[in-house]
């Protein structure tokens, strides 16, 4: 059993809903993500997704562009954030789902790359300029070594294509709140929820929803209707308000629990 | 042998929709709207009216007779993209793609510029038509080319600086293609080159073919034969691609595009995507692109703000791969030289990208024979580029003295 089945069996268990943030790996070093990620497990986080900087983030808003330009200007590499997971790793039970742009994968090679991912302990990628049509060989490539290819839907994707993409997303299927980029708004898409059911009874797995989640109310709200949500800008402009490892670590521990909150019980 | 892409939009194994899940419903409403809207004798006649009594086509064909006894080989003439409204060949692509959005019920358009010459274009033909207007470009290209950010809101639309990554023309498109995913319902993204996901390099090129279908129907009609070699510049590749897309099947033709090789391919500070680059997937396509080790994309240089682009359309990739057309190189000094040399010798004021092009040619005119032709596409004119020339050239006076 992936470690994605596992831990969304043990929350059905227990009523809860998953969280999941989003951290840009090396923003602002490497160092800092790596205490990170114990930190976020200990508050409350079901999984961590791990941004992988690209220099052209076209699916990104002004706060995970500007994180992937701090992640870049430290020298950051794909072939460091594996060995970053391969440190962490032991320390963590909660899932580890990069997320980055093709072409990085593509450069280090499908296989190479999805033979990495698997010996380091990564559980899912996220690739979201890589539809599954031009993605094919890259997703089998990761499944076949035991790595969940988790795939993206949209408020403007097709009953038709909802059910292509259901089908064939592993691990969790990512359903994007609102049409536009990441980033922080004050509230959601009204039609989300009708979207996101529909998603849920075609999934054969658990489907989550990110992009504009940033409060607590918001995320009640998602919870009625979604297994899990995705944060990423509102924690990234938290973390990045802060001068210190000790004051982002802090204020990571508190916003992840005051969103953990909403989703027990 | 077919030269076109498949279904996916592949040219072989480059091109494709690589695109966030949103925008594969907008690219799926135009794979149907364009060949089902394009087909019609109503669009035919609207794009043939606006490219006839407005753009000024046909542009003709120049023999430039006093470069070709300069060189003392080929026979050499232009085609007069720079004689066309606007004063380069972007108009014939934003006009066939603007009338495409109004049937398609689109309000909005939005852009993407690097010289400035697509946004020009774009903004005269969405005042034209009525359609709403936003130009992404580079902060960067907006301090180079001033006078056509202040054209474009002339025309009424309104240009948005971009001041991330490099400020140039690849991060005016990261900025547009967040705009699409965002304003999808009502937006309509018309993009200036052969690139961005599929249909748009096929779509982009067939608006410019008429370009190579006027220029070999001239050729025929001036000398009785064919061009032995067609010249033009590569930036994304959509001028290139309209003069040589009808010589394909015609193999006595040479194709030859030239890539900036900005200070010097040594230096790496240059945009020759097909002569350095690897392939990799950038802005919706799979093509030959220039990254590092780890995917990164580099910022491209190039003196020319309209070629300063680090990847290629990618049926020039595929074109290349065939063998069917060669790419190579010119500097930003051999392009400088080749502005003034054709401003000199016949009188006409080439864009800088366009100087490119000549630069090659001057190369390979004096290595041909006299009953040989060369056919260069004179893409655009090179007002827009007269301030920056001529700051450069009084720099060097200054420092010289």
């Amino acid at each position: 059993m992936s470690r994605f089945a596992e831990r969304f069996a043990a929350l059905r268990e227990r009523g809860e809903g998953a969280l999941i943030p989003f951290i840009t790996a090396g923003d602002p070093d490497l160092a800092t993500t790596e205490a990170l990620i114990p930190t976020l497990e200990a508050a409350g986080a079901d999984a961590i997704e791990l941004g992988v900087p690209f220099s052209d983030p076209i699916a990104e808003g002004p706060t995970i562009q500007k994180s992937s330009e701090r992640a870049l200007a430290s020298g950051t590499t794909l072939r460091q954030i594996l060995q970053l997971v391969k440190q962490v790793r032991p320390k963590v039970d909660i899932p580890i789902v990069l997320m980055g742009y093709a072409n990085p994968f593509f450069t280090m090679g499908e296989k190479a790359f999805a033979a990495a991912a698997a010996e380091v302990g990564v559980d899912g990628v996220i690739v979201p300029d890589l539809p599954p049509e031009e993605g094919a060989d890259f997703y089998a490539a990761l499944e076949a070594a035991g790595v969940d290819p988790v795939l993206l839907a949209a408020p403007t994707t097709t009953p038709e294509r909802l059910a292509l993409l259901a089908g064939r997303s592993r691990g969790f299927l990512y359903y994007v709140a609102l049409t536009g980029v990441t980033g922080a708004r004050a509230q959601v898409a009204v039609d989300l929820e009708a979207g996101v059911r529909r998603a849920r009874d075609l999934a054969g797995v658990p489907v989550c929803v990110g992009f504009g989640i940033s409060t607590p109310e918001q995320v009640a709200d998602i919870r009625r209707f979604a297994d899990g949500v995705v944060v990423g800008s509102a924690l990234i402009d938290r973390l990045d308000a802060e001068a210190d490892l000790a004051g982002r670590l802090g204020a990571a521990s508190d916003f992840i629990a005051s969103l953990k909150g909403p989703l027990r019980g | 042998m077919s030269w076109e892409a498949d279904e996916r939009g592949l040219f072989g194994e480059y091109g494709g929709r690589y695109v966030p899940e949103t925008l594969i419903a907008a690219l799926d409403e135009l794979l149907e709207a364009y060949p089902r809207v394009t087909a019609t004798e109503e669009f035919r006649s609207e794009l043939d009216g606006l490219l006839g009594s407005y753009a000024g086509r046909p542009t003709p064909i120049t023999f430039a007779a006093r470069v070709t006894a300069e060189l003392g080989g080929a026979r050499i003439w232009l085609k007069r993209e720079d004689l066309t409204h606007t004063g380069a060949h972007k108009i014939n692509n934003v006009l066939g793609q603007a009338l495409l959005a109004r049937h398609m019920g689109k309000k909005r358009v939005i852009a993407e510029t690097g010289a400035g010459q697509h946004g020009v274009a774009a903004a005269t033909a969405c005042a034209l038509l009525d359609l709403e207007c936003e130009v992404y470009m580079g902060a960067e290209d907006i301090e180079r080319q001033a006078l056509n950010v202040f054209k474009m809101e002339l025309l009424g639309a309104s240009v948005v600086p971009v001041e991330s990554g490099s400020r140039t023309l690849k991060d005016a498109i990261n900025e547009a293609m967040r705009d699409w995913v965002t304003n999808i319902q009502n937006t309509y993204y018309l993009i200036g080159s052969v690139m961005g996901p599929h249909p748009y390099p096929t779509m982009v090129r067939d608006f410019q073919r008429v370009i190579g279908i006027e220029a070999r129907r001239q050729m025929l009609e001036e000398e009785g034969r064919l061009p032995d070699v067609l010249v033009a510049c590569v930036g994304g590749g959509s001028n290139a691609m309209g003069i040589f897309h009808p010589f394909l099947d015609d193999s006595g033709v040479r194709m030859i595009g030239v890539e900036p090789a900005g200070e010097g391919l040594e230096t790496g500070r240059h945009g020759a995507a097909l002569g350095t680059g690897i392939p990799g997937i950038f802005h919706g396509k799979r093509t030959l692109v220039r990254s590092d080790d780890d995917g990164q994309i580099f910022p491209a240089h190039s003196i020319s703000a309209g070629l300063d682009y680090p990847s290629v359309g990618p049926e020039h990739a595929f074109l290349r791969d065939l063998g069917r057309a060669e790419y190579h190189s010119a500097t930003d000094e051999e392009a400088l030289d080749a502005f003034q040399w054709l401003s000199r010798k016949e009188g006409i004021i080439p864009a800088l990208e366009s100087a490119h092009a000549l630069a090659e040619v001057r190369k390979l005119a004096p290595t041909m024979s006299g009953d040989e032709i060369i056919l260069v596409n004179l893409s655009g004119r090179g007002d827009k580029d007269a301030p920056q020339v001529r700051e450069i050239l009084r720099r060097r006076q200054a420092e010289s003295h």
